[in-house]
This record gives structure tokens, C-alpha cells and sequence, in this order.
């Protein structure tokens, strides 16, 4: 019998400890699909954040070094330019990436560092146990904003992927989801780009990815599905924020 | 290699690249910031060479957390505030088992401070520093000879122990020149199976200090721990000077230690027969060493350029068989050689043969 499918190779045969619904399993799987598909799995090098991702290297069968929280960028940044041949990839969520991170990311973008970032966007800190993200959207409870965000005493939620289209290192930056089957063939095409990107040498790419976390929306997985669909998607639109030509990214001066 | 003349955060530079330090990544801060502009000349011309200068110390640190885990040798320099700042990263790279050498060229704190030297990070950098149960190697140098030879020697350290470690001077070490002479510097042995360089056609590695199962969590605290009792046990070093004849002991390091030769000139001068004990590893610090020279001298006088911390140490390693005086100041001002023989003079009794117990 044909086989049609199966676990992908740079995956561990290793149950998930997520909860169910989240979509940190979902974007684990679609990365290591990607490094299949590109052939890239013996040139890897992840790193995993703190937060609920931070157990990454027990799934990915690729070298993963741990990096503390928000730093994963700085480590990334550390490992390409010693290796520029390999493909390092960060992965991160939103109280690592847009909280206690942001220098770290927002100046790898700067920098134009040939790396690659999964960006987990479910707006709330999940491992802690669902206090307030820089992501939490407007009026959203969490533990730490009992009342609901409220813009004059927690500020705004952040829109990464339109700020880091600001700078000029950035090569390519996608907002997608993983609420449907359709929302996640999209965004493994997505990932798949901006692998190649790196691959291609073309500087910093990163993929936003809406992510339920039902655990701490004190929602049902479908429920949660819907409210992406339904709340936070207007808050952080879907769609290509940023795509540079290639022949443009190639005019900076590289080699100093 | 002839002798040269060189400013001492300029010697640590160039030790570095010597010794095959391919990475550095820092933020700016005086008094060293010579480090991070000869490093930038330097290491764009060497083959596979990586400068950058971080957004801050923080993920400097990290940065060269990364480059070490990918087999590059690997150096990041501050000084006191910027080196708080690292504390999260030096912790980590204890914590991974990842060598790397940071410079701390320390100035008068707390808090933003000055920028003039003094030895107040001492318990900071003996004592681990960052959170968590680990020591570093602390090196403390007193000349510009010094400052080449433990710059290349930490490199040697950090990879033979896998493990961070640091050069702990001051302004004065890193604004001063002295005559050096460059040393060959030893092959580097760094095992490839302890880098992470993409699993090729091998079982994937991981790096982490995150471990859940606590009872795997003490056991990786215990490897820590062998370890450095393997380092305490091998790699400390002290000079002795002057000491043949002595009555009473001076103990001091880095800058401390270069006005304490001072002083002991001037007292030997006076009659009174003064020697020096200087640390030059801090941690593991020569205890020792120190406890033997107890049995048969009665008086020590610890000299800092803080208001007592290395002198903890001293007490712990004479653990009472000794009498201990102290003098200290703390950051803003350095004190002269004729102050500190001053100050010996009137603590100590030739007639009683008595250092005030301090």
C-alpha cells in the first residue's frame, strides 16, 4: 500500500505535550515539513524560546540550542554569522519577540540578519498561565488585566509585522493563521518562503502566525478558531506585509 | 616577538585575536572601549572573523552565547553596569557549558557610577554573578604582561573547562601603557562533538540548561559543582613578593596589588618587613596557598579598592588562625602607595609585633 502520510522526518516520534487546540503543534509540524521539502534538516540549527515552545528541541530532529527569554534572535545572530552556510531559524512567541525581546528582534531585523523567525502570536503568555502579551488585543481578560486591556494603563497591542516592515533589512514578513485547514496549507507556504529566502540569502524573514491557545482564552478549540477568525483578525490583519524583490535586496553593500 | 608598547585594553585585543578569538560582540562603555574599536579593525581582517556591535550588553552576551555553541571562539568586554547587564547571558553560558571570555574593566559604582578604577564587582564576578548555582573562572591581572598572557590563557581555560571566564581589571589596567611581550599562543583543543553546527547526516543535538525531571536537574547541578572543585583543586595561581623575610603579609590583586608594591618599598624603607600575597586567579582564589603562609606568620592587612569583599575570602581561607587588618576604599579615588604605608604604619605594632584585628 501507497503510503500518503506520515510523521516528517525532522520531527522526534514524540507525543506533543500542548494542549488541545493550541497551535504550537501545527506550526512545529508545518516547519518540519518545510525542512523536509527543502532538504535542509542535516544544516539546522533552531532555537526554541522561553515560554511553551521552550520544549521544541524534544519534537524537531534538527540541532536546537535553548535561548533565554527573548534573546533567541542575538543567539541566532551569534550561530549565522560564525555558520553562514546554515540555516538557523528562532522561533518565538509574543511576550518573548514583542515584550522582553523586542531589541533583540527588532535589531536582527535591522541588521538584515539572514535568519529566519516563527513568530507565535496567541495573545497571552500560555506557560505562565495567561497574563496580558504586548498581542492581548483591547478589552481581552487575561489573569494579569482581570478587568480587560485597557489602552491607558496597558497600552495598545503590537503589530509586529507592520512595524518590522519598516526596516530596511526585513526581506519578507507574512501574517497568517492556523484556524482552518485552508489558514494552514497557507501559512506552511508561507514558512516555506521564508526558509528559502534565508536559503537564498536575502536577509530577515518572519512569519506571524495567529495561534489559538484555548487553554487560556477559556475557550473550546472551535471556539477559539472563531475567535480568530472573528476578533483578533481585525486587530492583526492577514496577508504579505512585506516581500522585496530579490534584485533590490541584493544592491546593499554586503562584505565590508 | 619583540617587546612592544601597548595601552592595556589594546593588549587584551590583540591577545584575543592571537589566542583565535573570531567573534566579538559589544556595546560601548568607558573606560574600555578601546576593546570593542581594535577588535573592529582587527577581526575584519583575520579570516572568519565576526565583529558586531550589539543593540546593548544584553544581547551581546547572547550573541556570543551563539558563536560559542557554533565553535567559535568567542569574546564579549564591559565594565561594571554594561556587565550586569550580562549576568543573564554568563549565567546561561555556565549553565550550556559554553566557553566564551568577557573583559570586566570595572569603574566606581553602584548604580551608573564613574569611570574611575576600583575593584567593587569582585564579589559579583567570584561569586557567579547571575542566578543560579555556578562560579566562573576570574582572572585578575596587574600588568600589561598580564593582561596578554591570562587574555590568552582564559581562552585555553574556557574551553579546556567549558566554561565562561573572566578578566577582572579597571580603568587604570585598561588605560595605562606598559611594555608586553606576546606569547605563542597553544592549538586550541575544542572536541567539533561539543559544537552545534547542524546535525548532518548525525543524531540532532541539543543545548539547554532548562531540565525538568528534578532529579536530572540536580544531577546537572552536581556535573557543575565536579567540575569546579576539578578547577579549585588545578588552576589557581597567586604571586609572592617579597616575602622571604616578611612579617607581615599584604594581600591585594589587580591594581590593588601594583600600590601595595608601592607601599611595601616605602615600609621596607621605614624597617618594617612587608611582603605580598596577590591573588591572581580570584576564583578558584588560593586559599590555600594563603592558609600556609598562617603557619608561620600572625599578620595580615587585605587592600582593596572596595570597602571589604575580597577580604571575605581572606578570612575564610585563614579561618582565624591569622590576624587580619584591612584598608579599603571604595570607588572615586585611588589611593597611593604613601597612604597604604601610612595606614600599615599606624594599624601595625612592631613593638607587639600586632596587626589591628579589623
Amino acid at each position: 500500500m501507497k503510503k500518503v502520510f506520515g510523521r516528517p522526518k525532522s520531527m522526534k516520534d514524540t507525543i506533543f505535550h500542548y494542549c488541545a487546540g493550541c497551535g504550537h503543534s501545527i506550526a512545529h509540524r508545518l516547519i518540519a515539513e518545510v525542512i523536509d521539502e527543502l532538504d535542509i534538516r542535516d544544516i539546522t540549527i533552531g532555537v526554541p524560546p522561553a515560554g511553551c515552545a521552550v520544549l521544541a528541541y524534544n519534537y524537531f530532529d534538527v540541532d536546537m540550542i535553548e535561548a533565554q527569554h527573548g534573546r533567541g534572535p542575538a543567539m541566532a545572530t551569534g550561530i549565522k554569522r560564525v555558520l553562514p552556510d546554515r540555516i538557523v531559524f528562532s522561533y518565538q512567541g509574543d511576550g518573548d519577540l514583542a515584550a522582553i525581546g523586542i531589541a533583540e528582534s527588532f535589531h536582527a531585523a535591522n541588521r538584515g540578519e539572514n535568519i529566519t523567525v516563527i513568530f507565535i502570536n496567541n495573545a497571552v503568555y500560555g506557560m505562565t498561565g495567561g497574563q496580558m502579551a504586548p498581542t492581548s488585543i483591547l478589552n481581552q481578560k487575561t489573569t494579569t488585566s482581570p478587568a480587560g486591556r485597557k489602552s491607558l494603563l496597558d497600552g495598545h497591542p503590537i503589530r509586529i509585522s507592520e512595524v518590522f516592515t519598516l526596516l530596511p533589512g526585513t526581506a519578507y514578513i507574512e501574517r497568517c493563521t492556523v484556524n482552518s485547514p485552508a489558514s494552514i496549507l497557507k501559512t506552511k507556504k508561507s514558512i516555506r518562503k521564508a526558509f528559502q529566502y534565508q536559503i537564498d540569502g536575502r536577509g530577515f524573514s518572519l512569519v506571524e502566525i495567529l495561534s489559538p491557545c484555548p487553554t487560556n482564552w477559556k475557550m473550546t478549540p472551535v471556539e477559539s478558531c472563531r475567535w480568530i477568525d472573528e476578533v483578533m483578525t481585525k486587530e492583526f490583519p492577514l496577508g504579505v506585509m512585506k516581500d522585496l524583490p530579490a534584485v533590490e535586496q541584493k544592491t546593499g553593500e554586503k562584505t565590508p | 616577538m619583540n617587546k612592544v608598547l601597548m595601552q592595556g585594553n589594546k593588549i587584551i585585543g590583540e591577545a584575543a585575536i592571537r589566542a583565535g578569538c573570531r567573534f566579538y560582540a559589544g556595546y560601548p562603555i568607558t573606560p574600555q572601549n578601546e576593546i570593542p574599536e581594535y577588535m573592529a579593525e582587527r577581526l575584519r581582517s583575520v579570516e572568519g572573523g565576526v565583529f558586531i556591535q550589539s543593540e546593548s550588553e544584553i544581547a551581546a552576551i547572547h550573541m556570543v552565547a551563539g558563536a560559542s555553541a557554533a565553535g567559535a571562539r568567542s569574546m564579549t568586554s564591559s565594565s561594571s553596569p554594561g556587565i550586569s547587564l550580562k549576568q543573564e547571558g554568563i549565567s546561561t553560558l555556565a549553565a550550556c557549558q559554553l566557553p566564551a571570555v568577557i573583559v570586566n574593566m570595572m569603574r566606581g559604582g553602584p548604580g551608573l557610577g564613574n569611570i574611575s578604577p576600583a575593584q567593587g564587582d569582585y564579589f559579583q564576578a567570584t561569586r557567579g554573578g547571575g542566578h543560579g548555582d555556578y562560579r566562573i573562572i576570574v582572572l585578575g591581572p596587574a600588568t600589561a604582561q598580564e593582561l596578554a598572557d591570562l587574555t590568552m590563557d582564559a581562552f585555553d581555560l574556557a574551553d579546556q573547562y567549558r566554561t565562561p571566564v573572566m578578566i577582572l581589571a579597571d580603568g587604570m589596567m585598561g588605560q595605562m601603557m606598559e611594555p608586553v611581550i606576546f606569547k605563542e599562543p597553544q592549538p586550541r583543543v575544542y572536541p567539533a562533538s561539543y559544537m552545534m553546527r547542524g546535525a548532518g547526516k548525525g543524531k540532532s543535538k541539543i543545548i539547554r540548561g532548562l531540565i525538568l525531571d528534578p532529579l536530572d536537574m540536580e544531577e546537572h547541578n552536581w556535573t557543575l559543582e565536579r567540575k569546579y572543585r576539578v578547577i579549585a583543586k588545578k588552576e589557581t595561581r597567586h604571586e609572592l613578593y617579597r616575602m622571604d623575610d616578611a612579617e607581615l603579609v599584604l594581600v591585594a590583586y589587580g591594581t590593588a596589588a601594583r600600590i601595595a608594591k608601592g607601599a611595601i618599598k616605602r615600609l621596607r624603607e621605614a624597617g618594617l618587613r612587608a611582603g605580598l600575597f596577590r591573588p591572581i586567579t580570584l576564583w578558584p582564589f588560593p586559599e590555600n596557598e594563603l592558609r600556609d603562609l598562617a603557619k608561620t606568620l600572625e599578620n595580615f592587612l587585605v587592600f582593596e579598592m572596595s570597602t571589604g569583599q575580597m577580604l571575605e575570602d581572606v578570612r575564610l581561607a585563614l579561618q582565624g588562625y591569622a590576624r587580619i587588618g584591612f584598608h579599603g576604599r571604595p570607588g572615586g579615588v585611588v589611593p597611593t602607595p604613601v597612604e597604604l604605608a601610612n595606614v600599615v604604619m599606624r594599624q601595625y605594632d612592631r613593638k607587639q609585633g600586632i596587626i589591628e584585628h579589623y
